[in-house]
């Protein structure tokens, strides 16, 4: 059954949704990168012009996956995960500083960013794993080696790039699909919703709520067994989680990480300093309204009063030429990609390509939701590219990568039974 | 149930991130404007302010260039600060509040530095600018006051504040607007409209060009000229007539309600408004509160008429039918009005219309003010009719001319009384001083002088106006149609003939000259001060209204001079000169030219100021 052809079979849907995507980022990059004096569209030396490049250089690396056997991936994940984590460790001894921030090797003038690889590889062995292990994340040794697997490149890129680790927080979700306990999920939101609280409202009031919270609880859940215990030990373990976030605060986030929390919560601001690039993003995407000021005439673009316009922030150009119902189209188009993309993880016949294709998912969506909140202030800023569309080389054939690889393997379903 | 978890987080972040974006670039619109002060720079090219001329085509109000030294304090890098200040002759503590109060301001918008440099300041900045990082120049236009009069006319120019750019959206910070006077009042005309250009920006502030290649841009609009109505001549010759009194003179054309002349006393010299001193200035004349020159006192003054009014009275009288120009009433110095109430009187005889008013008899007024009220069954509808006539020469209301100050004046009416007097216990004798002027009736000099036009006209008036054309634009109609007065034309000649009189045989006699047929009437207005609560009589004022020539009336005037004793003392002489001034062009009575411009009044005034400290004191 082999002779199926790729071609035949791929999802040309969510194919075209790609190429929209990259094709409306590279607009936006060409409005936000534009000098005074407009230059031939391949000039190497604009933005514009390599990132140009940069999709060109996708056509053979998407043939070059579609080509190559489905199982090829599934047999070598181990392999690629152990070289993913190896081009990490390497940046500790060969690695480019940028900003601060050393996770960057360059190669022949162009930058290459290993750890946006490294979450195919991480996506490929969780896949493996779960796929060949066939259980349902109900044991504790299995819930540690999924967990393993996803925590070794976490940690390691945390060393660099706070940002780029929470994102393989996302896939919590694929293990929640496959049968991860919910109390994890349960436990990863209460902290999250706790350490926002804590910043923002005094701990006793939240104290006095967990205590009415738990107490409600108590008293109109007769059916299930109750152990008075259980319920005094939750109150007191959240109340001194609650505690120690003014200590975490203090202690352990470095000054530019409490300056964007600080930001976010609209405290003492300094516009002209830490408050600076949120401001300008908002006053960018603001001044959009309807339909934006139109294709390259968007004062903040070509005014360069947001930062990294480029790269993460690409999308208050988006908000700013094109308005509410430009930004509004981008983000169905990404929207129309998840469900797609859903829809097809879910039709697969193999556990692998399943949790594969809904590591793919989880991916996207978070580099999609922490990017586009950041812009708006609803999330703190973490430079988290936006999918497709930010300027960037490795970032672009990572992300073509990831996601090309799951059309391979969806293509393939057909010969598989 | 697990699948739906992810789509379910999915939609729900999708709807939060929608409804943001929805706030962001459709509800708030804050950010629209503030993408403008990121992007645009503004550059405003500002107009020269259109001319001021006189009635003969006089230029009175031009413009000189002026220089301000414009800072933006974020620009302001690595200069020599003691350089700039030796310059600039400004001291470093001033250098450093000037500049804290512009970042304040704006750090990245351009303010005013140092305002209105002297040519030879600007000569000496403009060579060493280049080394003063975030410094300019800004030329724009000052007024070059022609003449060293009329400055109440005129009105002046400066800076606008707050409240101007709220209530107007043309006025950025540091834009120029005129105050009082036609300065105020023509603001639109003459200021022109300033051109803009819109630049763009980049974060660094540096220009990368038009915004949407000029489409919002504009050019500066010179302003239009005006012509006033003001005779300049005259204009100066009643300032000089007024110098060291206080008061006011109102000239008018009657045939047309051009105003002649708008003289106010004291003044001062409208250049003294311009430059770098101007601020200094203005609070000396602000703080001087007792000689008041910024208080337009022909115009806001609001004094009792005093005999002038008697006139009024007359008219009234005819009109309503209560006398007739031969009726008379005897007078003995006075006549007793009620029981125990006497009004004095100068003379005593048997006067009609014709003598009382060249006498200015009160008795004879009195009686016909009590006809006329009593005319009526009810003394409300007596003092109605009489508030109805009076109300169509234009008093108790303003009179609609085209400056910016003024006030209304009051004539009273039967509600008025009745708040006074509840339960109808008024009448005819309890108001009795309103027949001579002086009771509850309150006018402007202004409004007086329009009575006098009216009178001139027999019968009607054009509004009282100070613009006789606008470059490029028509007057308003108002000017130039008739307002009717209720009395009829036939009841004017007695008592321009008792006007006439008044020169003759009159209360102004003494002022009388061969070759102009005047008619004019008296006032002595008695006033009060109130110091504390309490009531102090000060020296009457003296108040003379006259028109000439008594056929083809060519000018109506009020004068009016604040504690001058009594109508012939002051009044009169300022008027006949005034009257000779205009219509012979040369003065013919000599002798009362020196003795009103070496009289002074100031002992009078010392005296009211004299009053205050003694009442303070004894307060202590």
């Amino acid at each position: 059954m082999r002779s199926v052809s790729v071609q035949k079979n791929i999802d040309w849907l969510t194919v075209l949704l790609y190429f929209l995507l990259v094709i409306a980022g590279w607009f936006t990059i060409y409005s936000a990168s534009l000098p005074a004096e407009p230059t031939s569209m391949f000039d190497l030396n604009q933005i514009y012009g390599r990132q140009l490049i940069f999709i060109i250089l996708t056509f053979p690396i998407i043939i070059l996956i579609l080509s190559i056997d489905a199982k090829f991936y599934e047999k070598y994940a181990l392999i690629f995960y152990i070289i993913g984590l190896l081009s990490i460790i390497g940046l500790f001894f060969f690695g480019k500083s940028v900003k601060g921030q050393t996770n960057w090797y360059s190669i022949a003038g162009f930058g290459i960013q290993p750890s946006e690889f490294v979450k195919t590889t991480t996506a490929l062995l969780l896949a493996k794993y779960l796929s060949d292990n066939q259980g349902h994340l109900n044991t504790f040794k299995e819930q540690l080696v999924a967990l393993t697997i996803i925590a070794i490149p976490t940690l390691l890129i945390l060393k660099h790039d706070t940002g780029s680790a929470m994102l393989f927080a996302s896939l919590i979700f694929v293990l929640y699909r496959e049968g991860l306990p919910s109390w994890y999920l349960w436990t990863g939101f209460i902290t999250v919703v706790l350490f926002i609280a804590a910043l923002v409202v005094k701990p006793a009031i939240i104290i006095a709520t967990i205590i009415i919270i738990a107490s409600l609880h108590f008293y109109f859940n007769k059916s299930i067994n109750r152990n008075p215990f259980i319920y005094i030990i939750l109150a007191i373990f959240t109340s001194g989680f609650v505690f120690s976030v003014d200590y975490v605060y203090d202690n352990v986030l470095e000054p530019h990480q409490k300056d964007r929390i600080n930001v976010l919560l609209g405290e003492n601001v300094n516009l002209q300093a830490e408050g600076y690039n949120l401001n300008q993003s908002k006053i960018a995407i603001g001044s959009g309204n309807w339909t934006g000021t139109g294709f390259l005439e968007g004062t903040q673009t070509k005014g360069g009063f947001v930062p990294e316009q480029h790269t993460d922030y690409i999308f208050t150009t988006v908000g700013e030429e094109w308005g509410f119902a430009g930004a509004s189209v981008v983000i169905v188009l990404f929207v129309f990609l998840f469900f797609r993309l859903i829809y097809l993880a879910e039709n697969q016949k193999k556990r692998f390509n399943r949790v594969y294709g809904y590591c793919v998912v989880s991916f996207l969506f978070i580099h999609f939701a922490f990017n586009i909140t950041m812009l708006i202030g609803l999330f703190p800023t973490i430079g988290v590219p936006l999918p497709f569309f930010s300027y960037g080389g490795s970032s672009l054939i990572a992300f073509t990568l990831l996601l090309f690889i799951f059309l391979k393997l969806d293509a393939n379903k057909i010969n598989e039974w | 149930m697990r699948k739906f978890l992810l789509p379910l987080i999915i939609t729900v972040v999708t709807i939060v991130i929608l409804s943001r974006l929805f706030y962001l670039q459709i509800i708030d619109d804050t950010y629209i404007k503030k993408s403008e002060n990121n992007a645009l720079k503004i550059v405003y090219e500002y107009p020269e302010r259109g001319y001021i001329f006189d009635r003969n085509g006089k230029l009175l109000v031009a413009n000189q260039p002026s220089y301000d030294i414009m800072v933006i304090p974020r620009e302001v890098t690595n200069i020599d600060t003691l350089a700039l200040c030796k310059l600039l002759d400004v001291t470093k503590e001033e250098f450093d509040s000037k500049l804290s109060k512009a970042t304040i301001y704006s750090p990245r918008l351009p303010s005013i530095f140092l305002p209105q440099l002297s040519k030879a300041e600007y000569a000496a900045f403009q060579e060493k600018i280049r080394h003063f990082n975030g410094f300019y120049i800004q030329k724009r236009s000052l007024r070059d006051y022609q003449v060293n009069h009329g400055a109440n006319i005129f009105g002046y120019i400066r800076q606008v504040n707050d409240l101007n750019i709220k209530s107007n959206p043309y006025y950025r910070p540091g834009d120029l607007i005129g105050i009082q006077g036609v300065e105020e009042q023509y603001e639109e005309v003459l200021r022109g409209s300033k051109g803009v250009k819109y630049i763009q920006r980049d974060r660094f502030n540096r220009e990368i060009g038009s915004f949407k290649n000029g489409i919002y841009d504009t050019i500066a609009l010179k302003g239009d000229d005006i012509t006033l109505t003001i005779d300049s001549e005259l204009q100066a010759y009643g300032e000089l007539l007024m110098q060291n009194k206080r008061g006011g003179i109102v000239a008018i054309e009657p045939k047309s309600g051009e105003i002649l002349a708008l003289i106010n006393a004291p003044t001062y010299d409208p250049g003294l408004l311009v430059g770098r001193e101007r601020s200094k200035n203005y609070t000396k004349l602000y703080n001087d509160s007792l000689a008041k020159p910024l208080y337009n006192r022909v115009l806001s003054g609001e004094y009792s008429p005093g005999s002038p009014f008697k006139i009024l009275t007359g008219l009234i009288g005819l009109q309503e039918g209560v006398i007739n120009q031969h009726t008379t009433f005897s007078c003995s110095r006075g006549f007793y009005y009620g029981k125990g109430a006497w009004m004095g009187c100068h003379d005593s005889g048997n006067w009609n219309l014709h003598v009382a008013t060249a006498k200015s008899c009160n008795t004879f007024f009195a009686q016909t003010y009590k006809r006329i009220i009593e005319k009526y069954k009810k003394p409300a509808d007596g003092i109605n009719a009489w508030n109805k006539h009076l109300q169509s020469f234009g008093l108790g209301q303003f009179l609609g001319y085209d400056l910016p100050e003024g006030r209304k004046g009051h004539i009273p009416d039967s509600d008025y009384y009745d708040r006074w007097y509840p339960n109808g216990a008024w009448k005819s004798t309890t108001t009795i001083s309103n027949s001579i002027g002086q009771g509850e009736v309150i006018m402007t000099p202004m409004q007086l002088a329009n009575v006098v036009a009216a009178v001139a006209n027999k019968g009607y008036y054009y509004t009282p106006h100070i613009i006789k054309g606008i470059e490029h634009h028509k007057i308003d109609k108002k000017f130039v149609t008739k307002n009717q007065t209720t009395i009829d034309p036939k009841h004017f000649e007695p008592v321009i003939e008792g006007m006439n009189e008044v020169f003759k045989t009159g209360t102004g006699r003494s002022v009388a000259v061969e070759q102009l047929d005047m008619c004019g009437k008296t006032g002595t207005v008695e006033n009060f001060t109130r110091i504390n609560g309490k009531r102090y009589q000060l020296t009457d004022h003296s108040v003379f209204v006259a028109f000439a020539p008594k056929d083809d009336p060519k000018i109506a005037i009020a004068v009016f001079i604040e504690n001058g004793y009594w109508g012939s003392r002051w009044a009169a002489p300022i008027t006949s000169l005034m009257v000779q001034k205009y219509l012979l062009n040369e003065i013919v009575r000599k002798d009362l030219e020196t003795r009103m411009l070496e009289g002074s009044l100031q002992s009078e005034y010392d005296k009211v100021l004299q009053l205050y400290k003694l009442a303070e004191k004894s307060k202590k």
